[in-house]
């Protein structure tokens, strides 16, 4: 029976762009080119593995997103995948992760999996939540944070390292992965990779084909409000000295006198 | 006055520095109460009770060690159910995260996360983030349920403020998804006697300019005169040359300190996003180009192999 793995991917602004916000202060995606987060390509990298190890296994790349977000599937196509899930409707224009996550929830369960894999966080918002959203709105194990993942008997096994211990984790499929950027480089795609993701399906799902109602979701049916957006002060470079001999101790009068010694 | 949970992070009952931020925290918005799971309780309600906690609801169970994050989640559940609190608060490590992103789903509430600091509002607390590699800073408040907050390290400074901390059991029923993780094989890290990296009020950190796994103990000394924690970037960790569980950025470790120093360190932009709130910024890069001039307090163009032993030896001889 084919093994089936389904890669959660986000399309994010280009964190060496500009970033900023937009008027009802969401995160302004016009201004800035998207692309497929980095470290969601981990988390491809790690499907395209398992499913190499499996005798039959199917990988299909979902995203939550704008029309844009078609990119990030086609590079997940062309590094491997077999075929794509785009999420899209108008009003899902400011989800937050609760919703974000409700309705990949719904799209996973729509699809059909018994394995979803993810990145450890998106590259943009950053929260490192919905992995775990998904599990529980999913009711199926989440075996997340893995630097090294396995998939072997109806079993998913993997290493967490943690801040005060390195854990050996094991959970019967289906089940909710994350992936860590330890967990091995990700390939690029070859140029018949790139050719044939050209003719690889991407179907696409808007919130009435998933049940859920507008209000659900967006800006809107949003669990929480962002008030205010304020740019930073640019910090402002200070002192750079040259050494030329002295520089460890000019650099330790400046720290004395800024009392840390 | 509205109690407000906070959930506990210790390593069996020595409570660690952030739960005692959150708890000065939460009594901007409130009574703190709070939970405190796994073994250590009686140590830990005294330090709890001297930062303020009025309640210290506990529950011990194999299962909290056993089993990944789920078993948390029903205990904190539990407590939520039991105190009806205003907010719920987590220190943002990994799991901190993603028990309260479970938590929020369940009660149906908001979440945000890594909040940098917090005060009371008019419609509930009022969190602000540093977003965008630090290159923002937002305010943002949950507008649906009870506000399940996460919060960073090196957010508040902690302050004492005695109040009765008396300590409940907390009745926890575990659900049927609490054992679908199992933790087979647990590896503790070594402790290195130095600080914890995201707690640390001073952070050196070695980059690829540091050339070696050999050469690290030219940044530790730094750090041990100063009694700081170490640092690497992820030039320096995927070279093999320092431990990941010490890598500062947007995939390691996120550091808040009073200062930080970069040295042999460019400043990419996703080592910068785990740096920049820092209070100080000194950087030691033979480039003079090198993108973390930008940012620096104090920078020094130069040879971090000259610099770094001189103002380790200058930092010796002025502490005596
Ligand atoms: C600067 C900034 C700050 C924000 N702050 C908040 C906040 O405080 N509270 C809040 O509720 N929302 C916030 N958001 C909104 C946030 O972008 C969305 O909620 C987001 O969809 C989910 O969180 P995340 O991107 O951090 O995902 P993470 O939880 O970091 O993502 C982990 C993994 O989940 C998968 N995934 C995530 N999103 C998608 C998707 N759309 N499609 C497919 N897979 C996906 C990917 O595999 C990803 O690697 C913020 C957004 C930005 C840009
Ligand atoms: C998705 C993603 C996530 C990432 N996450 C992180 C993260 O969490 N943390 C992180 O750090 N990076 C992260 N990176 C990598 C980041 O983009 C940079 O590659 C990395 O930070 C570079 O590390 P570095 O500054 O040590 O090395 P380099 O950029 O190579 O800089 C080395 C510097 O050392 C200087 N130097 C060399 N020799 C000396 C000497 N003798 N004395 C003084 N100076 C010297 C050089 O002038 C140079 O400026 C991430 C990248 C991606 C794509």
């Amino acid at each position: 029976m084919s093994l089936r793995i389904v890669v959660c991917v986000k399309y994010v602004p280009d964190a060496t762009g500009d970033r900023h916000f937009a008027e009802d202060l969401t995160v302004d995606r016009d201004d800035v080119d998207g692309l497929l987060s980095e470290l969601d390509e981990y988390a491809v990298e790690q499907a395209l593995q398992i499913a190499e190890d499996a005798d039959d296994a199917e990988i299909t790349v979902l995203t939550v997103g704008p029309e844009d977000a078609k990119d990030a599937l086609r590079k997940a196509l062309s590094m491997g995948a077999d075929k794509a899930v785009h999420v899209e409707d108008d009003d899902l224009h400011g989800t937050d992760a609760l919703g974000t996550s409700l309705v990949l929830a719904k799209a996973l369960e729509h699809v059909g999996y018994d394995l979803v894999v993810s990145g450890m966080a998106s590259t943009d918002g950053g929260m490192g939540v919905v992995p775990a959203m998904l599990a529980e709105r999913l009711g199926v194990p989440q075996v997340t944070l893995l630097s090294e993942v396995k998939v072997e008997d109806g079993k998913v096994t993997g290493r967490r390292d943690g801040d005060a211990a390195s854990e050996q984790l094991e959970a019967a499929l289906p089940a909710v992965v994350s992936v860590t950027d330890q967990s091995g480089e990700a390939r690029y795609p070859s140029f018949k990779g790139i050719m044939a993701a050209k003719k690889k399906p991407v179907q696409s799902l808007d919130l009435s084909d998933l049940g859920i109602e507008a209000d659900e979701v967006g800006l809107e049916g949003s669990w929480t409000k962002v008030d205010e957006a304020a740019e930073r002060p640019a910090r402002t470079a200070g002192t750079v000295v040259k050494d030329e001999g002295e520089g460890g101790k000019q650099l330790a009068e400046f720290l004395a006198g800024q009392k840390f010694i | 006055m509205a109690e407000v949970l906070v959930y506990v992070d210790h390593v069996d009952g020595a409570v660690r520095k952030p739960t005692l931020e959150l708890l000065t925290l939460a009594r901007r918005i409130g009574e703190p109460v709070a939970v405190h799971l796994g073994a250590g309780a009686d140590t830990a309600a005294a330090t709890l009770a001297e930062y303020g906690a009025v309640k210290v609801l506990t529950a011990d169970a194999p299962e909290f060690a056993d089993y990944l994050v789920v078993p948390k989640v029903d205990a904190l559940e539990a407590a939520y159910n039991a105190v009806s609190p205003a907010a719920v608060l987590v220190p943002s490590s990994a799991e901190g995260k993603e028990i309260a992103a479970r938590l929020a789903v369940r009660i149906g509430s908001g979440i945000i996360t890594d909040a940098v600091d917090l005060e009371a509002g008019d419609e509930g607390p009022v969190a602000t983030q540093s977003v965008f590699a630090a290159s923002f800073s937002t305010k943002s408040r949950v507008t649906k349920g009870t506000p399940v907050i996460t919060v960073k390290p090196n957010s508040a400074a902690p302050e004492a403020a005695p109040a009765a901390g008396a300590v409940e059991q907390l009745a926890v029923s575990f659900g049927s998804a609490s054992t679908g993780t199992k933790v087979v094989a647990r590896t503790p890290r070594e402790s290195t006697g130095r600080p914890e990296l995201t707690e640390a009020a001073i952070v050196v950190s070695g980059g690829r300019g540091v050339n070696g796994a050999e050469n690290f103990p030219v940044i530790e000394a730094l750090a041990d005169s100063l009694g700081a924690a170490v640092g690497a970037s992820r030039a320096a960790v995927d070279a093999g040359w320092y431990p990941h569980t010490n890598q500062v950025g947007q995939t390691g470790k996120s550091v808040s300190p009073q200062l930080y120093i970069a040295a042999g360190i460019s400043g990419a932009i996703q080592h910068r996003a785990g740096m920049q709130t820092s209070k100080t910024i000194v950087a030691i890069n033979k480039d003079a180009e090198a993108p973390i001039f930008e940012l620096v307090d104090y920078g020094v163009v130069g040879d971090l192999f000259e610099v770094v032993p001189q103002l380790t030896e200058e930092i010796k001889v002025r502490k005596g």
